[in-house]
């Protein structure tokens, strides 16, 4: 007999994607997809529940199904789209605890797949370059998304120590970025003058679309139990991830940032949450030793080739190189009279 | 022939600096307008009859001066052969030349003013300002320029993983540092062969100076002597200042916690650290070259856990360049900074205060403190670890008294 898989929060991108793709895989038999709303696209095999997490209603359906894996998705990072940041609270926060509790109760549950995110660890300006897992924030998360997968990793930590039988896996990844993929820093980069901390320059760390995928996969297929870092190699700059974009930006001092960042957050162009500008100012990196040698989990982008296909697929911006207003236009143009004298004399 | 010593002063009328040169130049051209030409072709004829007998006899040294006319005509298109037609037609054009002035004055002089000064001109200037900045090989030098201005504008270069930015810091950084380093502090190097050619080391120093320029130095002096890049470990304050902290990190420094520590020796990068932190660059004039506590001594269990060499350095005039004589900590507590300096010449004198002394600088590297014998546990006990914080202070001190000696006065 297959396996079969029990993913959440399927009513999202990410996660209705990843579970199309799992249901593909001839080791699992059956997959259930449970979300408050239906899936927006295509779902494939994926046999859709309407639940809601939040109510006993998972536990049933966990049993019902006789799910041996559940991979946990619905920790959500923007407020926008299910109502207001005490709904967004509700659904991370007591959606994990109901579905955790419904796990516990469930004895043909095997494996347990979270996804959290690098954003546990905060940005400050103590910072350590790079966080490996047994590291923790220098300044806890007090609010926000940070805040809720904070919260949902101590439930998950505390689930695994009444059910040892299970073997969680919790993959903190870092920044997703895809050409389709809405997140916070994808809007962020959209944006046509991107507003950046005047006098910083973060370093960011991001994970390919497809490698979110590929990792959650093979962390249901395989049985390697821990917290794992989940990042595509070596960092970029903003300064160098704005140019490589081509798009121009906009020094903000910090103060004023606050400022801008509620209008914009209003605006519903772009979430400009406090953590979210701490990352923009400090920056993070965290160490990926752990998914190399212990997970075996390599990624198939590197941060720089991730971003290279988020920046393609977005488009040249204003100052992009071939562009009349690039000062890369005028270079080149003495480049080439530079070379062109070369070549006569 | 003898008349040929008459040295010509002057134009002759034509519109030209008065300097005799060959052709007028462009702001006189365009101040001759159009009723100044005709007249003064006329008035030449009369006034250029004197000359005009000694001309011939002038030819050989001043042969393209009288071809004026034809040259201000052909400069227009190419300047480079109007010498040597000049030199050949000059005395019979010189007479046609005069004659076309007069009848058609209005082409010529439209035509000069608006070519302006020629394109080739232009380029002829822009190679000249080239290869005197660049040199004679300017051409592959500034092609070189080029491409790093691009690769910076389109952010094509590779940062590490602490944000490192060699290319930046190479071409920048050490450009601007450099000068200061040789000629403002004339620092002397000792002791650069204990700096390890390759593999990670920590390069433990005394600070000094109010602000830590000895940091920066020290950067300057292990890149160019040595050829390795100091990886300094810089104070959290440092990491939280606008600009400075952005620049920090693309100068390769990273955060003083054992964690960073570990990481960069692990990866046999040169570490340097300033255990004496805030206090030790803080600290009043009246206690120059007296060292203050090494903190915990994170810096020896970091280089014991990974076996790396400890490298004691000192620094002598950096004390020197911001004698700090006070402190306004109500300020300080206010701005969130370790203090506030008061220095003779700072607030006093403005921004001129901050110029620093040009104190004559010995940097000495001692010999290397081997840690790699230690065992694995030796980095958690408290006592040896101490000890050998003790060490390191001890020989830094030592070292300075010495060097003290040795420096015939602050500014020598």
């Amino acid at each position: 007999m297959g396996r079969v898989v029990l993913v959440t929060g399927v009513s999202r991108d990410l996660a209705r994607q990843f579970a199309k793709q799992i249901a593909d895989d001839p080791a699992v038999d059956r997959v259930v997809g449970v979300d408050i709303v239906p899936p927006r696209g295509d779902i494939g095999d994926v046999s859709f529940v309407r639940a809601d997490i939040r109510t006993p209603v998972i536990a049933k359906i966990i049993v019902k199904e006789d799910v041996d894996t559940v991979v946990h998705m619905s920790v959500i990072a923007t407020p926008g789209d299910v109502g207001g940041r005490a709904t967004m609270k509700e659904l991370n926060v007591i959606g994990t605890m109901q579905l955790l509790a419904a796990c516990q109760r469930a004895p043909g549950l095997a494996n347990l797949v979270v996804k959290s995110t690098s954003t546990v660890y905060g940005a400050t300006n103590r910072d350590p370059a790079m966080f490996t897992e047994d590291m923790d924030a220098r300044r806890l998360p007090r609010s926000g998304y940070a805040r809720d997968a904070f919260e949902v990793e101590g439930y998950v930590r505390g689930f695994a120590r009444r059910r040892p039988d299970v073997r969680v896996t919790t993959l903190r990844a870092a920044n997703v970025i895809g050409p389709d993929v809405q997140s916070p820093t994808a809007q962020y980069f959209r944006l046509p003058v991107v507003p950046r901390v005047l006098g910083f320059d973060p370093r960011l760390q991001f994970l390919h679309r497809d490698d979110l995928m590929a990792v959650l996969a093979h962390a249901v297929r395989n049985d390697v139990a821990g917290t794992f870092n989940v990042a595509g190699d070596g960092v970029i700059l903003l300064s160098q991830a704005l140019r490589r974009l081509g798009r121009p930006s906009l020094p903000v001092p910090s103060f004023a940032l606050t400022g801008l960042g509620s209008t914009l957050g209003k605006s519903g162009l772009v979430d400009f949450s406090p953590e979210q500008q701490r990352f923009l100012t400090f920056g993070r990196g965290i160490d990926t030793t752990r998914m190399r040698e212990v997970l075996g989990f390599e990624p198939r982008y590197t941060t720089a080739s991730a971003f290279a296909d988020f920046a393609a697929a977005l488009g040249p911006g204003a100052i992009s190189p071939g562009r009349i207003t690039s000062p890369d236009t005028v270079l080149a143009g003495v480049a080439g009279l530079v070379e062109g004298r070369g070549q006569h004399g | 022939m003898g008349d040929a010593d008459i040295i010509p002063i002057g134009t002759g009328g034509r519109p030209g600096r008065g300097t005799g040169s060959r052709r007028p130049s462009a702001a006189a051209r365009s101040l001759a307008g159009k009723p100044p030409v005709s007249r003064q072709g006329a008035t030449e004829r009369p006034g250029g009859a004197k000359p005009a007998d000694e001309r011939p006899g002038q030819q050989a040294n001043d042969g393209p001066a009288s071809a004026e006319q034809p040259a201000l005509e052909a400069s227009v298109s190419d300047d480079a052969t109007t010498e040597t037609e000049a030199g050949t037609s000059a005395a019979e054009s010189r007479r046609t030349a005069a004659e076309e002035s007069v009848a058609a004055p209005r082409p010529l002089d439209a035509t000069a003013a608006a070519k302006g000064i020629p394109a080739s001109d232009w380029l002829e200037a822009a190679v000249a300002a080239a290869r005197e900045v660049f040199g004679e090989q300017w051409e592959p030098r500034m092609a070189e320029l080029l491409a790093f201005w691009r690769r910076r504008l389109t952010g094509d270069y590779q940062v590490d993983e602490f944000g490192f930015d060699p290319e930046l810091t190479q071409r920048f950084l050490m450009a601007v540092l450099r000068p200061i380093a040789e000629r403002w502090f004339r620092i002397e190097v000792r002791g650069l062969e204990n700096i390890p050619a390759e593999g990670g080391a920590l390069v433990v120093s005394n600070h000094s100076g109010t602000i830590p320029v000895d940091g920066l130095m020290t950067m300057v002096m292990l890149h160019d002597h040595a050829g390795r890049d100091l990886r300094p470990l810089g104070a959290d304050l440092v990491f939280k200042l606008p600009i400075i902290g952005g620049v920090a990190r693309k100068a390769g420094a990273t955060l003083a916690c054992s964690e960073d520590a570990e990481r960069m020796l692990k990866q046999g990068e040169l570490v340097g650290v300033w255990p004496e932190g805030f206090k030790g660059i803080g600290k009043p004039y009246s206690e120059r070259y007296k060292l203050q506590r090494f903190g915990r001594g994170g810096f020896v269990s970091a280089a014991m856990r990974t076996g790396v060499p400890i490298i004691p350095l000192s620094v002598v005039g950096a004390e020197e360049i911001y004698p700090l004589v006070g402190n306004i900590p109500s300020l300080a507590r206010l701005l969130g900074l370790p203090y506030v300096p008061i220095t003779p010449f700072f607030p006093l004198l403005g921004p001129l205060g901050l110029v620093p002394l040009p104190s004559k600088w010995i940097l000495e590297f001692g010999e290397p403190i081997r840690t790699d014998a230690y065992e694995a546990s030796a980095a958690e006990d408290p006592m040896l670890v101490f000890d050998l914080t003790d060490q390191v202070r001890e020989t830094i001190q030592q070292s300075l008294y010495r060097l003290l000696m040795d420096r015939s006065s602050v500014f020598g």
